[in-house]
């Protein structure tokens, strides 16, 4: 009836897990209950949970992000305090079954579920305002990868407490992850929460990128759209043509574990060093998924604060494209050690070098469009110099690895630990953290507190450096990624300094909390009545903040890059919209496909991880249903009338009179 | 090399990239070529999986012993000759003409279903002997990359039916077109990749 569901799926004997399910448990319910008392489930379903505005969808992708980064941040300090004790003879607290548990959710969590969904939301906050239009090319569609993503995310954290989590790593290597070695349902969990998640994840890069090739103002041509649309453009791109690979290697994988299939198994003729190819495919251009949208916030966060336009606009587009396309010639520098031998291996390090290249020039861009300008040191500009000096120390020690003779040496050890979070936190997170600040007054209409911004910075940088940098001399020593314990007693130092790192980190994400309920309690003083509380140059700063759910009462129509900066010098200076002759505007009803969809899809998840076949047929068809029910929804369009426009912005001019 | 639009130095020419948002029929057709593009993808996965796996018969028969080339030559002239009504379909469709748009409709389902049969009885009679999937890593890749196929074809015939009763109850409004524009999008794109597996696989066969 159950399939292999049974209650010792339930851990009860687990303290850690029981405690911490207990506590996630309260706070849900907590939640709920004051969501249901205060009646705001009306406002929340409305509103937000079937909103096809993309500003609300990319608030809730990052919202959702922030989440899983405590998440994923959770088992990080344990990793780091497990081998601060873990040293000569001791064991730690965490038994290896538990460990490779932990560092496996890690890595896909943080991957998956923090650094996607919040570049992603970014990009669906950002892109359509800078490109001065109302909403995505399918905002219905949008709304259903947020919550496809949402449906993944809800199966990992499910794992947490009914059965188990691979124990496989982030990428689920075969032989190891195949039935005959992972026969549990741990590998079942990660393989169709991330099906789930990546089918969104697709969706949401056919989406934006017809956004930008199809959907841009009057007058906006490519060479005029800002960076970070390009960047956006070039990410999005990659999710569409790596995104499937991945679909393909995990179904494969699937069938492995499902039907006998032997498509990566030791016996009878299966390949598991193909997974390995297949999987780094996909992942070799997902580095740059995440990678080239942070690189775009920097872009618009130096040139707002230096005051300048961008230095080499034309490069910078260069670079991005260059590096969109050779992040697909690079992956076997994952894997130098196969064997693939010295000819293969020689011309995956020399592509792995030139790929440097492209990332230098943006580089040298930045700090030639700093340079001679008045700088105005902002949160978004401290994260932005926290990046550049950071990102570099991780690029060069990549190029490092890129040579296949040393690539033997630091292959799987902390080296490698220490490079990738020098990339990934230095810059995906340093990026999402200046575009989350930057943005942020734009999205809610107020500020983040300055200072506690500064705070979180500080302890998120010099956190970072305390906990990784002890890895680089650790993986020289010898020390190897996913050890449970190690013998030698002369590690425990540098790995005390990791964890003293790590606290750090924890403070700063604290303080992240702090700064977010300090910056609410205290919006009235920090309101932006202007809509252009930093001095922008792209479009989206020349509307109020938070924009109307139509953005643009008229689109506007383009003359040059750096928009709105042109507009602003230009002669007639900038005309608010006015309070009158406004045509009605038609826009998307809310739409609960979405959220339908994630619900079966749950269903249909969970069903399969424990082979309870008919409730994968209930979700299955319940799935469809709801794909038949949106193929005959009427299109009736929200028509906001002219007069209401008008108000709005009539009261918009009155409050910037006020202030 | 110059190349010069004669048309870029007539006064108030604006570029294709500067005209603003495109209509909403080019909007949709675009994102579903993407959506295209992404699934030849998994196609091209598949097929890479199939190209390295294809010698590693664990000891069974090789391809060229176990299929049946007149077979698949039937099968392959059901699926061709079902995208050329497919395009008939499309065309009725343009017309609003429904008689003839449900006529080549059913012609292009019929054909679909003929495929699929062929294609079943195939798989079943390789199972039957003893060449099923989890035989070896060859069987494992040949019946997963055609088997996708068969998955998108049973996709596609399900969408076709959705789009008959679309037809019948919408009529011929702009988004049915749309959506039939894209359904035929679909059709033919599981022809291109009937190719490659005609080809590489059937006719690679050793």
């Amino acid at each position: 009836m159950l399939g292999k569901l049974t209650w010792s799926a339930v851990p009860f004997d687990q303290p850690i897990i029981m405690i911490t399910s207990g506590v996630i448990a309260l706070v849900l319910f907590a939640i709920l209950a004051l969501v249901t008392v205060k009646g705001w489930w009306p406002y929340l379903w409305r509103e937000w949970i079937t909103s096809v505005d993309h500003k609300r969808i990319g608030v809730m992708y990052v919202l959702l992000a922030l989440v899983m980064l405590v998440r994923g941040f959770a088992d990080a300090i344990m990793m780091r305090s497990q081998l601060a004790l873990a040293a000569g003879g001791a064991q730690g607290y965490l038994p290896p079954e538990h460990y490779d548990q932990i560092f496996s959710a890690h890595g896909t969590i943080m991957i998956f579920f923090v650094a996607m969904p919040i570049v992603i939301g970014l990009m669906n906050f950002a892109v359509p305002l800078q490109l001065g239009i109302r909403d995505v090319a399918f905002p219905v569609l949008n709304n259903v990868s947020f919550w496809l993503t949402a449906a993944g995310v809800l199966l990992v954290n499910l794992s947490l407490f009914v059965g188990e989590f691979a124990r496989t790593g982030w990428l689920g290597y075969p032989p190891l992850s195949e039935i005959a070695y992972s026969p549990g349902v741990g590998v079942d969990y990660y393989l169709w929460s991330l099906q789930i998640s990546g089918l969104g994840t697709l969706l949401s890069g056919i989406n934006l990128t017809t956004t930008i090739l199809k959907l841009r103002a009057r007058g906006m041509g490519y060479m005029r759209m800002p960076v970070f649309c390009w960047t956006a453009l070039a990410s999005n791109l990659l999710i569409v043509a790596a995104f499937p690979v991945l679909t393909a290697t995990f179904a494969m994988l699937l069938l492995d574990r499902y039907c006998g299939f032997h498509f990566f198994t030791n016996d009878a003729g299966g390949n598991p060093m193909m997974y390995i190819n297949l999987i780094w495919i996909w992942g070799h251009p997902e580095v740059y998924i995440l990678i080239l949208p942070a690189f775009g916030v920097f872009s618009e966060v130096v040139a707002t604060f230096a005051g300048k336009p961008l230095f080499g606009y034309r490069s910078m587009v260069m670079a991005t494209m260059v590096i969109c396309v050779l992040s697909f010639v690079v992956w076997l520098h994952h894997f130098f050690t196969m064997g693939a031998g010295a000819n293969v291996n020689a011309f995956f390090g020399m592509m792995t070098m030139i790929i440097a290249v492209p990332t230098g020039v943006k580089v040298f861009n930045w700090l030639f469009t700093l340079y001679g300008g008045r700088i105005r040191f902002t949160v978004p500009v401290y994260w932005t110099l926290g990046f550049m000096v950071t990102f570099v120390i991780g690029g060069m020690t990549g190029v490092l690895m890129a040579i296949p003779p040393a690539d033997f040496v630091l292959h799987n050890s902390l080296f490698l630990i220490a490079h990738f979070h020098n990339t990934a936190i230095g810059g995906v997170l340093f990026g999402a953290m200046a575009g989350y600040t930057y943005w942020f007054p734009k999205a809610f209409g107020f500020k983040l507190d300055e200072r506690l911004g500064k705070a979180v910075f500080w302890c998120w940088f010099i956190g970072f450096y305390l906990a990784f940098m002890p890895l680089y001399v650790l993986g020289l020593l010898g020390a190897t990624r996913r050890m449970q314990h190690y013998p030698d007693a002369h590690w425990q130092p540098l790995m005390l300094v990791a964890l003293a790192g790590a606290v750090l980190i924890l403070c700063g994400i604290g303080l992240t909390v702090v700064q977010l309920v300090h910056s609410i309690r205290t919006r009235e003083q920090r309101r932006d009545r202007t809509g252009d509380p930093w001095n922008g140059r792209t479009l989206e700063w020349s509307i109020p903040s938070p924009p109307p759910a139509w953005n643009f009462a008229q689109l506007p129509r383009i003359e040059s890059n750096d928009a709105y900066w042109a507009m602003k010098q230009g002669a007639h200076g900038v005309e608010p919209p006015a309070a009158h002759s406004h045509a009605p505007l038609h826009l998307p009803p809310s739409n609960p496909t979405g959220v339908l969809l994630a619900f079966f899809s749950v269903v249909l998840g969970f069903a399969l991880i424990w082979h309870i076949w008919w409730m994968a047929i209930i979700g299955l068809l319940g799935a469809v249903a709801v794909g038949l029910v949106q193929a005959w929804r009427p299109d009736h369009e929200v028509v906001i009338p002219a007069d209401q426009i008008a108000a709005f912005y009539g009261r918009q001019a009155a409050e910037e009179i006020a202030a | 090399m110059s190349v010069v639009d004669p048309t870029a130095s007539t006064p108030g020419f604006v570029p294709l990239s500067r005209r603003g948002p495109a209509p909403i029929q080019a909007v949709v057709g675009y994102g579903f070529w993407l959506f295209l593009l992404s699934d030849i993808i998994i196609f091209a996965a598949l097929f890479a999986t199939y190209a390295v796996l294809s010698g590693e018969t664990n000891g069974g028969p090789p391809g060229a012993t176990l299929f049946d080339k007149t077979h698949v030559f039937i099968e392959t002239a059901c699926l061709l000759l079902s995208s050329v009504t497919c395009g008939f379909a499309s065309l009725a469709v343009q017309r609003r003409d429904k008689v003839f748009a449900y006529l080549w409709m059913v012609a292009t389902f019929i054909l679909g279903a003929l495929f699929l049969h062929l294609e079943w009885s195939e798989f079943a009679v390789m199972v039957a002997s003893g060449n099923a999937p989890s035989r070896s890593a060859f069987l494992s890749a040949f019946f997963t990359l055609v088997g996708t196929h068969g998955l998108h074809v049973t996709i596609g015939l399900t969408a076709l039916a959705v789009m008959l009763l679309q037809i019948e109850t919408l009529g011929f409004s702009q988004k049915v077109r749309g959506r039939f524009y894209c359904f035929s999008l679909f059709w033919h794109a599981l022809d291109i990749v009937w190719i490659g597996v005609f080809t590489i696989v059937y006719l690679g066969a050793r």
